[in-house]
């Protein structure tokens, strides 16, 4: 496995708080996809390198901050 | 067959057994018996909760942490709407179950014993609010709170939840309850119908119990059958054959197709697939089956497998706890367009779009409540796919009828 492929993070959604925005899906299409009522399914919650910043600005953009990235 | 243990004596008909009936024909509470959480481990008896967890480990669990200062919360919730057996047991056994509750209370060290009865349950309420009056002397605080009539009412960590704060809706765990549970202390939270089986253990001994069962689970259990002529409340030997309880309640050979097993968060099977199954909540788990609560409804010939699983689902919609975005409106959709196939308005784009939904629904909730009803749904689509098929193409119902009739033999 290259190095940009390697899981940098985790993607984790409190279902709780997520008001189904679907900022994250938009930010990171990659990786998020919006279910028919605009929540989000994490297509893959492991995170390549080359995709953790477009993961963290995903995670940023919730309004609500139910998108969270961990650090592997 | 199996001579009954937990229904033994007095038929159910005539209420609540009397203290001195109950010690007349079973004699009084066993002494304190030092060894009764290895006793209850080695008979194998599983918790009848619906997660047939080993009673044993739990009592251990608890009795480990306890300093004394543990609670026992008796779990008589029963908020499953297909089962009936923990009211019938509380209702006309609850010596039985206090005896199982004050044996267990002292085994893992227990302050307070809280009788967690669903409030739909009235005569269970009265049979054990009185059969505590009648103890002359209770070595503890025994006290009755009444659980909200809700599907999640009795799941455990709800039901401390509730005990604690007023809200029956589950936590996230852990802590579990063994760890923290009522006033923060070690909890052991247990079915009225594994008590009562505790209490059985504790007089005649683990070999005794050993001896019924014909599968890998040990003993006996309540069931509770629907949808068939003698149906409710009865006990039968773990191992016994789907097929064999259709014929004890009363159904002919071709009277049914299909029975939904474990309830409303339980699986549909056919006759072919379904009736050569030992009800064992070990083998029905290898099967891809639940045992639950022992809940077997049976479908009749007249009725349509589709228009049930819709009145299911719209339940289950309604019983959402309402925190989750994919199960809100998740559960909403999925139980609105089942019952739109049921009623032949729906087209056949409107099947793939439940396969789909079921994909996406399953494991994304904070509890399981979405999961269980996407797992009610597959199984339908699957034990009923002919059906289905033919409401879909809006080509009549198979069965003919359209609103069946799902309530529980009283």
């Amino acid at each position: 496995m290259t190095p940009a492929l390697e899981a940098a993070a985790k993607l984790v959604v409190d279902p709780i708080v997520c008001d189904g925005h679907g900022m994250c899906a938009e930010v990171l299409p990659e990786l998020i996809e919006l279910d028919d009522w605009g929540y989000p399914i994490l297509v893959a919650p492991l995170v390549p390198a080359y995709l953790e910043p477009l993961a963290k600005r995903a995670a940023a953009a919730c309004p609500v901050l139910a998108l969270r990235l961990i650090p592997r | 067959m199996i001579q009954p243990r937990l229904l033994a004596g007095p038929p159910a008909a005539a209420g609540a057994e009397t203290l001195s009936d109950h010690v007349a024909r079973l004699g009084s509470l066993p002494g304190v018996e030092r060894d009764l959480v290895r006793t209850i481990t080695a008979s194998g008896l599983l918790g009848r909760g619906g997660a047939a967890f080993p009673v044993g480990r739990k009592l251990h669990a608890v009795a480990a942490r306890s300093l004394g200062d543990a609670r026992l919360l008796v779990n008589g919730a029963e908020g499953e709407p297909l089962s009936a057996k923990d009211r019938a047991l509380m209702a006309s056994r609850p010596h039985l179950i206090l005896d199982g509750a004050l044996l267990a209370a002292n085994a893992i060290g227990a302050r307070e014993i809280v009788l967690y009865v669903g409030s739909a349950h009235r005569e269970g309420q009265l049979a054990l609010a009185r059969a505590v009056s009648e103890r002359r002397r209770l070595p503890l605080r025994v006290r009755l709170v009444s659980a909200p009539h809700a599907y999640v009412a009795g799941e455990e960590s709800a039901a401390v939840h509730f005990i604690n704060q007023g809200d029956a809706r589950p936590t996230v765990t852990p802590p579990r309850p063994f760890e923290r549970g009522i006033d923060d202390m070690p909890t052991l939270v247990q079915n009225v119908e594994s008590l009562a089986y505790l209490a059985l253990i504790a007089r005649f001994g683990e070999d005794w119990y050993r001896q019924a069962g014909r599968g890998q689970t040990p003993g006996t259990a309540l069931v509770t059958v629907s949808g068939a002529p003698n149906g409710g409340v009865r006990e039968v030997e773990m191992g016994t054959r789907i097929g064999e309880i259709a014929q004890m309640s009363g159904l002919g050979p071709h009277d049914s197709d299909a029975v939904l097993l474990g309830g409303y968060f339980g699986r549909w099977t056919t006759r072919d697939l379904g009736w050569a199954l030992p009800l064992d909540p070990v083998l029905l788990q290898s099967a891809g089956a639940p045992f639950g609560t022992g809940v077997l409804s049976f479908l009749g010939m007249g009725q349509c497998g589709v228009a049930a699983t819709a009145a299911i689902l719209d339940y289950m919609a309604a019983q959402s706890a309402a925190q989750c975005g994919p199960c809100v409106f998740g559960l909403r959709s999925i139980a609105d367009t089942t019952r739109a196939v049921a009623s032949e308005v729906a087209t056949s784009s409107d099947l793939g779009r439940l396969e789909r939904w079921a994909g996406q629904i399953d494991g994304r909730g904070a509890c399981r409540h979405p999961d269980g009803a996407v797992g009610l749904l597959l199984s339908a689509m699957t034990a009923f796919a002919a059906d289905f098929e033919t409401h879909s193409r809006r080509s009549g119902c198979l069965a003919n009828v359209a609103r069946p009739s799902l309530e529980v033999a009283a």
